[in-house]
């Protein structure tokens, strides 16, 4: 299938400073792709590389076909678009607002109505309709954002950081719509929140310094950074009867040595006499079937073992810090004024 | 064209919803109306000496010559005073507002962004301008004044309002503060009307400088005469202002 968005070598400068340096990817329809970066990594400039607010220094964008540098009325139509900062008019109410944003969209009059009571059932904006959008809840703003983002019924949506500033209910209600928005729809969105991602992402990109790091399932991200690095096992014991501090360092030794393993971390002692030891291992049964045995020739009550899961932020965490230990002068921050 | 005016309609109301554009228009109405009832007093005066003197000697008064002339060339003084109020939001808001991103986003031109614009700013301009009607309906009420010297001296007017508010538009683009941006147009109007007063001396560049005084054009359609010359100056730059504001956007981009 033709993909919805191609992003295609694009880099951008901001004078002397390179934001987003040779980045490509693509989106096929109807995906949720999360845009993942630290602060600073160059999201806010490659969104608004998407929606055609700025053009980049080289590469190009394509939306549905339409090049953003040849026929950028044409692309732009296609998407719908909630900036950081939702561009409200805050001395509009919510209707009337909608309904500017709908024509500025193209919708011609006779389907303007029914265009914005769509998007403001979608949004649950039903009870602020007839509000001042300057007197709303930041949560209420945000969804006037995303209802005009929605207005025209575009085929991609692109939302950057959409629950930044919003309490839990709101942030969880907000993935859900972006959750129920796709489909049909495409949808890129941007965060640097690693749960979000994992709960409303088909398909992550993991960008830092202006660079594309990663793209891949948010699961396979996970499994990757658990093959790649032994993360490794999680063992709680018990001292039998008998067995002194002498006997835990014998076998806290014992465990760094068995098949596989390599650095043993032990937890302090819990008031019930337990212990919980993370071991550095190969993510393979053998290795801890191996800690296992090791504990029990020891002749400690093994209480637990588990797997210690890789999780998405450990690969984001690898994938960013390790980036920015190098020496690289370039920070990759928006000018100031750009973001109001 | 459509999108022209939907970004044009939305600043109009915004601006009839918010109280600045009221005192404006009040304050703007009764300085209007000082002038009015100040040149009419001067005018009635110098109606009665003349009648006193016998009336002889050519020296007719005439109302549109006498009165409406000087009353309609001072209005265009008073406007560029007033247009920067008019037109320093237009942009500027967008900009403070992160609103900006919206309009840039949208599927729709650069061109139509800043036709909007300066539309939504001269329709009002126009209201402003209204209020001025009303005094010259009472002239038409009591005396016969020539309406095709009016129609000309107000086709001046819009187009000099036009004029000093792509003006406005452009400094509007640079910069998220209102303030900057009204008094920057406010200062490059004040300097394009005193180099009016440049030509006294005559010599071709002090004629030249004077040319681009934007007040300068407005005389011969306060008289009623409509030239070539000062059809060309006002439109031509108002296109210079609109393309600037339009580059400026551009830029705007390209800086991200």
């Amino acid at each position: 299938m033709d993909p919805v968005i191609v992003v295609d070598r694009v880099s951008r400068r901001y004078g002397t400073t390179l934001a987003v340096r040779d980045l490509s990817f693509t989106v096929p329809r109807g995906q949720v792709l999360g845009f993942l970066g630290p602060n600073g990594a160059g999201k806010t400039t490659t969104m608004r590389m998407l929606t055609g607010f700025m053009p980049p220094s080289s590469g190009r964008v394509l939306v549905a076909g339409h090049d953003l540098a040849e026929a950028p009325v044409e692309a732009r139509r296609q998407i719908g678009y909630l900036p950081e900062n939702p561009p409200l008019y805050p001395e509009m109410d919510v209707r009337g607002y909608l309904e500017f944003a709908a024509r500025l969209r193209g919708i011609p009059r006779p389907q303007m109505r029914a265009a914005v009571d769509r998007a403001i059932e979608r949004c649950a904006l039903g009870e602020a309709r007839e509000r001042i959008v300057g007197r709303l809840s930041r949560g209420y703003r945000q969804r006037v954002g995303l209802a005009q983002a929605l207005v025209h019924d575009p085929a991609v949506l692109v939302l950057d950081e959409p629950t930044a500033g919003l309490d839990p209910k709101q942030i969880h209600e907000t993935r859900r719509l972006v959750r129920d928005l796709a489909g049909e729809r495409t949808v890129v969105l941007s965060t640097h929140i690693l749960p979000e991602v994992e709960v409303t992402c088909d398909r992550v990109v993991i960008i830092s310094r202006g660079r594309l790091r990663a793209e891949d399932t948010p699961e396979a991200l996970a499994a990757r950074a658990g093959a790649a690095r032994t993360v490794g096992a999680i063992v709680e014991i018990e001292a039998a009867p008998g067995r002194g501090a002498d006997d835990f360092g014998d076998l806290v030794a014992a465990l760094g040595t068995a098949p596989g393993a390599g650095g043993v971390t032990p937890g302090p002692a819990t008031p019930e006499g337990s212990r919980v030891l993370r071991v550095e291992t190969e993510a393979s049964a053998e290795a801890r079937s191996a800690l296992a045995r090791v504990v029990l020739e020891r002749g400690f009550l093994l209480l637990g073992l588990r797997r210690a899961e890789a999780s998405l932020e450990q690969v984001f965490l690898e994938l960013t810090t390790e980036e920015s230990a190098e020496p690289n002068a370039d920070a990759a921050a928006p000018p100031p004024e750009a973001s109001p | 064209m459509s999108a022209v005016l939907t970004i044009a309609r939305r600043d109009f109301a915004a601006a009839l919803a918010s109280p600045v554009a009221f005192v404006l228009f009040g304050v703007f109405a009764f300085l209007f109306g000082y002038f009015f009832s100040d040149f009419l007093a001067n005018f009635v005066e110098a109606g009665m000496r003349m009648a006193q003197m016998g009336g002889f000697s050519g020296g007719n008064l005439h109302v549109n010559h006498d009165l409406i002339r000087w009353l309609l060339a001072s209005a265009s003084i008073l406007i560029l005073f007033f247009a920067p109020l008019l037109s320093m939001r237009a942009i500027s808001g967008e900009i403070r507002g992160g609103t900006l991103e919206l309009l840039l986003t949208a599927p729709v031109t650069d061109t139509q962004i800043v036709l909007g614009k300066f539309l939504g700013a001269f329709a009002l301009y126009a209201v402003m301008l209204g209020f001025t009607l009303l005094h010259l309906v009472v002239l038409f009420w009591f005396s016969q004044p020539d309406a095709g010297p009016v129609l000309a001296a107000y086709l001046g007017l819009f187009l000099f309002g036009g004029a000093v508010l792509s003006l406005g538009l452009f400094f509007s683009s640079l910069s998220p503060s209102q303030i900057v941006a009204g008094l920057l147009t406010l200062g490059v109007l004040l300097v394009l009307w005193l180099i009016e007063f440049a030509d006294q001396g005559g010599g071709g560049v002090r004629a030249a400088l004077a040319y681009f005084s934007v007040t300068g054009h407005m005389s011969d359609f306060a008289r009623g005469v409509i030239t070539t010359r000062d059809l060309v100056f006002y439109l031509s730059f108002t296109g210079f202002w609109l393309f600037l504001t339009r580059e400026s956007l551009r830029s705007r981009r390209w800086r991200g």
